[in-house]
């Protein structure tokens, strides 16, 4: 019989690198220098990378006809369990390098408790991730101190862009059912279990940055690990589903 | 002051006992930042185990107009080239 608490566990896994992917995706052409453009479409492609990995492996769980492709492109947005952070639009530079820095504390340090799970095909995930997005923490956590502690005019944007983002950033750390029998199976840790770090990590940035961390406390936005999501998601899937959608089983 | 950001040589080494070799160069505000972009301009296919940055504007250069007296005298020094030696057939292809 199908394991779909691993199935829907491993949807949300590689939902959040599949939508943060096209997200990014997006800069392609336009980032503000050469170099920022191909590091970010860089980041973009090793998620995609991960994606396919979390999916295919989704895919093998629920044994039915559909492959990791049918699973991205295929699926609605009610269907899509990736958390709200990694839909919200790219916004100037600022949101996207903050909403990066936000996801990539969460991403490392989940794929470090990963290395533990019971599953080895799950801790095998992580640990080729691992290199991978510590890179990607490395950057963001870089360019975010840069440009917070820069001119007025970049610490502006910045802390700007840590204040409208905040209330995105604690969904990956709110506990539901889902989340306790997967601990329980010592599949993945429980989200919450991850969160006094991610502040102190957050707040050791923030502080190299000249940027003001928010309350710990805030009131915050979630829904998405269960597929209420927000406006944005809808536009986004129409545009990486559209040739799926439009030429059913294309490829290259 | 120029709002462009200085240009930087980049030099990869592709394995471990080759020297490094220039492959290009970026635009980087300072040296930790030019080693995190040419890391992802230019060791995106697995082309390197080492990268050194250097500014370009601490590159010395020869002038075109040495290029006479730097160059041209040893193009007629071909004894200076070791293929006046017969290799013993022992040694094989070297």
């Amino acid at each position: 019989m199908m394991d779909t608490e691993k199935f829907n566990w491993c949807l949300r896994a590689g939902d959040n690198t599949l939508v943060l992917s096209q997200r990014l995706s997006e800069w392609c052409g336009k980032g503000p220098a050469l170099e920022e453009d191909m590091a970010l479409t860089n980041i973009a492609l090793d998620l995609l990378g991960q994606s396919t990995l979390w999916l295919s492996y989704a895919a093998k769980i629920e044994g039915l006809d559909r492959d990791e492709a049918g699973l991205a492109f295929l699926r609605d947005t009610h269907e899509f369990h990736n958390v709200l952070l990694v839909e919200q639009p790219n916004g100037d530079y600022g949101y996207t390098l903050v909403r990066q820095l936000y996801f990539d504390v969460w991403h490392t340090l989940w794929l470090k408790s990963l290395l533990n799970s019971s599953d080895t095909h799950i801790a095998q995930i992580a640990e080729k991730s691992l290199k991978e997005v510590s890179y990607h923490l490395r950057r963001s956590s870089d360019l975010v101190i840069r440009l917070g502690d820069g001119s007025d005019e970049s610490h502006t944007r910045m802390q700007r862009s840590v204040d409208d983002l905040w209330m995105y950033s604690g969904e990956c750390f709110i506990d539901d059912a889902l989340d306790k029998v997967i601990a329980d199976r010592q599949v993945a840790p429980l989200p919450s279990s991850l969160k006094e770090e991610w502040f102190a990590t957050i707040q050791g940035i923030f502080s190299k940055a000249t940027l003001t961390m928010p309350s710990k406390d805030a009131w915050m936005q979630q829904g998405g690990k269960q597929g209420r999501h927000t406006e944005h998601l809808g536009y986004l899937l129409a545009e990486m589903q559209f040739l799926q959608r439009a030429y059913p089983s294309a490829s290259w | 002051m120029s709002k462009e950001w200085p240009l930087w040589e980049i030099f990869i080494r592709s394995q471990h006992g080759l020297s490094h070799k220039h492959v290009g160069s970026l635009h980087a505000p300072d040296a930790e930042m030019a080693l995190n972009n040419a890391r992802d301009v230019y060791t995106r296919r697995n082309e390197g185990v080492s990268i050194w940055v250097v500014p370009a504007s601490v590159i010395v250069a020869s002038s075109p107009e040495d290029r006479g007296e730097f160059f041209d005298p040893s193009a007629s020094k071909i004894y200076r080239h070791p293929t006046f030696f017969t290799i013993p057939p022992e040694v094989g292809n070297l």
